[in-house]
């Protein structure tokens, strides 16, 4: 490793940053965290101005890892805060800037492929929680919660016990360091449902409700938890922050590219020889990822993979050189989500994974909004007869009229992500559905089964 | 106060219309009290509250809902609609364990569908969400298909109380099986000892530091599957590192901070 040099200085192929503790044994202890320079950046962080804070995180271009990609300190500072000197009035003691802060942090970890927040707070949980302290300070919030898929166990467990062990030492609870802020961290057990992923549903679901979208706005950065100032950020976006405080704006830059920048966790998945998790800088391509992960497995060709999670449309081996960082992911077409890579090789039937993701969505539909409810329904429907044998050629045209009716006409953006596969599948495969349908062409079967009348 | 006089007094105001015997949870409202305490507004309480009612009856029957619905003050059929919302609340006893197994497509591709459907036959033909053998009984086991775990990476996987077995086959997931129904604890790949489905949902009601969920030892539990590890293990092997983060202030005692690229 070379020191940075002024022009062309390219950072390593991997670039381990919220990995870099993970091979300790005992990773997740505080005291290997702090070993490792942890906490330390929470002293910067006091001896910095909140305001200062949101900016040096804007600056960093840090965006959101929980699927949008949405600027994490263009978020911070949307939270309505006093104006300098100002005192509430009677008028304005209800307002937003008077209201108590919150920050939630989305471990709900559901899209199918994403497997990074899970190994992150199992392996090195005070890392987020670090995260934690300098976000609230930042947006002057006094209360944390940090919701977590209920079937990870282990990883909420990890973070219970990291949470307990922040108090003991004094990194959580009254006048932490002597700095006069106070915060307090709930970790929140979720109870299975894909839809409490999205922020406002996580919203309702945390105030002890259905987990079901909210109609924005009001964004939660003005109306979130209890009606109240809200931040809601995923947990990698959260656990990037110590370091970014800690390295400053310009040493974060120094990986990625200049609209994505920063490391990233890649989750490799699929075919390949060694998946699992990959910390790059944002803009590695799959085909710099699958070199590193000893190629596909057992030599098999690649035929169609996501870039990130099965929201995202599908890629191809056309693909293996787009950088994944956000634009060069929707340049091609799709989108970065996650970076969950799930790769399959030609042994697999686009057709059925298509239908297996269709089910996925119709199960996990929250069934608010009609388009989502029903075209999730009929479109699994279609998709099981066609794979079944018993689809005909105007199914694919069905299909394709149900996805403009759902995308983009949808409450949230579960509907959208919904129709990805579908769409992008029949892109890339077509003559796949249609060999489906060959042994359907003689006229006497022309009449259609009714999808879904069973 | 016992709790039937509660709901009693509670229906004269018109908002319970059943008497429920609400005794069973008599030795759970100090840990209630302590849900609620957690949060800014009582009702964030309520899904913690559910899984503290799966811990005492093995699911979420008519006297859990009566019990959240007296916690917190709201109606039944307020409780109700939220309890039936979520998957992991069941409506039916659960067996001693809870096998989930992933059929999301990236484990089914990988083998999971085949091992859900030997999973299903070993245990007579039941199906989701079933149950063989008597719940409250030891070996009872309900089965159920889950979407994604969070763990492709290791596909294909079950849990069983929520712990992770990993990259199972069709011949590991029956072992598994056979072992549960003997009585046995086969460790999980990742994750604490197994205790049983109703201990778990105690640690998912937020009390992590009890016995009966296994304390610190079971926090211990194995979690660094080679998997998770494997860009960090390939960046040490390889030299790769993060760029160094620059020197800041006075107070640095380090030269130049470089990010380890792990176990130094
Ligand atoms: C159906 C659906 C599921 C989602 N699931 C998750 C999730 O599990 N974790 C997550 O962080 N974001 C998830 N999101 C995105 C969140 O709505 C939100 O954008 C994100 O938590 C913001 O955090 P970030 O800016 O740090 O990425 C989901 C969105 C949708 C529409
Ligand atoms: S799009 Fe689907 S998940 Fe979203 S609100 Fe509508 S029904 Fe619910
Ligand atoms: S698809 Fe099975 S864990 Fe993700």
């Amino acid at each position: 490793m070379t020191e940075p040099g002024p022009e062309e200085y390219t950072p390593d192929p991997l670039t381990p940053v919220l990995t870099r503790r993970w091979l300790l044994p005992e990773s997740w202890t505080l005291r290997h965290y702090t070993e490792l320079g942890g906490y330390e950046a929470l002293d910067t962080a006091f001896a910095t101005d909140p305001a200062d804070l949101v900016s040096l995180v804007k600056d960093s271009g840090l965006r959101g890892r929980g699927g949008a990609g949405f600027p994490t300190g263009m978020k911070w500072s949307f939270i309505p805060q006093p104006k300098p000197g100002e005192e509430p009035t009677a008028a304005t003691k209800d307002a937003p800037q008077f209201k108590p802060k919150y920050l939630v942090i989305n471990a709900d970890e559901g899209e199918p492929g994403t497997c990074k927040d899970v190994p992150l707070m199992m392996a090195d949980p005070h890392s987020l929680i670090e995260g934690c302290i300098i976000t609230s300070y930042a947006i002057r919030a006094n209360f944390c919660a940090i919701y977590v898929r209920g079937e990870v166990v282990h990883a909420l467990r990890r973070l219970h016990w990291a949470v307990k062990e922040a108090y003991d030492a004094g990194h959580l609870g009254r006048d932490i360091h002597g700095s006069g802020f106070d915060l307090d961290i709930v970790v929140h057990a979720g109870a299975g449902a894909y839809i409490c992923g999205e922020e406002t549903a996580l919203l309702d679901s945390l105030e002890g409700r259905r987990g079901q979208p909210r109609l924005k706005p009001p964004f939660p950065a003005t109306a979130g938890l209890y009606a109240a100032p809200t931040v809601v950020n995923n947990v990698e976006t959260i656990a990037t922050v110590p370091s970014i405080v800690a390295g400053g704006k310009d040493w974060f830059r120094t990986m990625g590219r200049e609209r994505s920048p920063g490391p990233k966790i890649y989750s490799l998945s699929g075919h390949v020889e060694r998946p699992g998790q990959y910390e790059a800088p944002l803009g590695t391509t799959l085909r710099e990822l699958l070199e590193m992960a000893g190629g596909m497995k057992d030599g098999i060709p690649l035929k169609f993979w996501t870039p990130g999670g099965s929201s995202t449309p599908l890629f191809t081996a056309e693909h293996l050189d787009v950088p994944l960082d956000f634009e060069g992911a929707a340049e091609a077409g799709s989108m970065l989500g996650t970076t969950a890579l799930m790769i399959f090789n030609e042994t697999v039937s686009v057709p059925w994974a298509v239908m297996k993701w269709t089910e996925f969505y119709e199960h996990e539909s929250c069934g608010k909004c009609t388009p989502c409810r029903e075209g999730c329904y009929w479109l699994a429907g279609i998709l099981r007869r066609l794979t079944e044998g018993r689809g005909t050629e105007s199914d694919i045209d069905t299909l394709l009229d149900v996805c403009s009716n759902v995308l983009g006409r949808s409450f949230c953006a579960l509907g959208d992500g919904a129709v990805s596969p579908i769409t992008s599948g029949i892109k890339y495969f077509r003559q796949e559905f249609l060999d489906l349908c060959a042994d359907q062409q003689s006229p006497a079967s022309e009449t259609p089964v009714l999808a879904g009348a069973h | 106060m016992t709790s039937t006089e509660d709901v009693a007094r509670r229906s004269s105001t018109g908002r319970t219309v059943d008497e429920v015997d609400l005794s069973i949870f008599d030795g759970q409202r100090e840990r209630a009290a302590a849900i609620v305490a957690r949060y800014p507004q009582p009702r964030s309480a309520l899904l913690p509250l559910l899984h503290l009612v799966q811990h005492v009856e093995g699911h979420v029957g008519r006297a859990g809902v009566a019990f959240c619905a007296d916690v917190l003050d709201i109606t039944p059929a307020e409780v109700s609609a939220v309890a039936t919302f979520y998957t992991m609340y069941k409506r039916e006893p659960v067996g001693e364990h809870l096998v989930s197994v992933c059929t999301n497509t990236l484990c089914a591709a990988l083998g999971g569908d085949d091992i859900y459907a030997a999973v299903r036959e070993r245990l007579g033909g039941i199906g989701h969400e079933e149950t063989s053998g008597t719940p409250g009984e030891p070996g009872s086991l309900t089965i159920e298909h889950a979407e994604c775990l969070a763990a492709c990476d290791l596909a294909p996987v079950l849990t069983v109380d929520y712990e992770f077995f990993d990259r199972q086959t069709v011949d590991s997931a029956l072992e598994i099986l056979d072992a549960l129904q003997r009585g046995e604890k086969p460790h999980p790949t990742r994750g604490a000892p197994l205790t049983d489905f109703r201990s778990v949902e105690l640690l998912l009601a937020g009390f992590f530091d009890e016995p009966e969920v296994g304390g610190a030892a079971a926090n211990a539990g194995p979690s660094a599957d080679p998997s998770t590890l494997a860009g960090a293990r390939l960046a040490e092997e390889r030299g790769w590192t993060a760029p160094p983060m620059p020197e800041r202030g006075p107070d640095r005692t380090t030269e130049s901070t470089t990010l380890p690229g792990g176990a130094s």
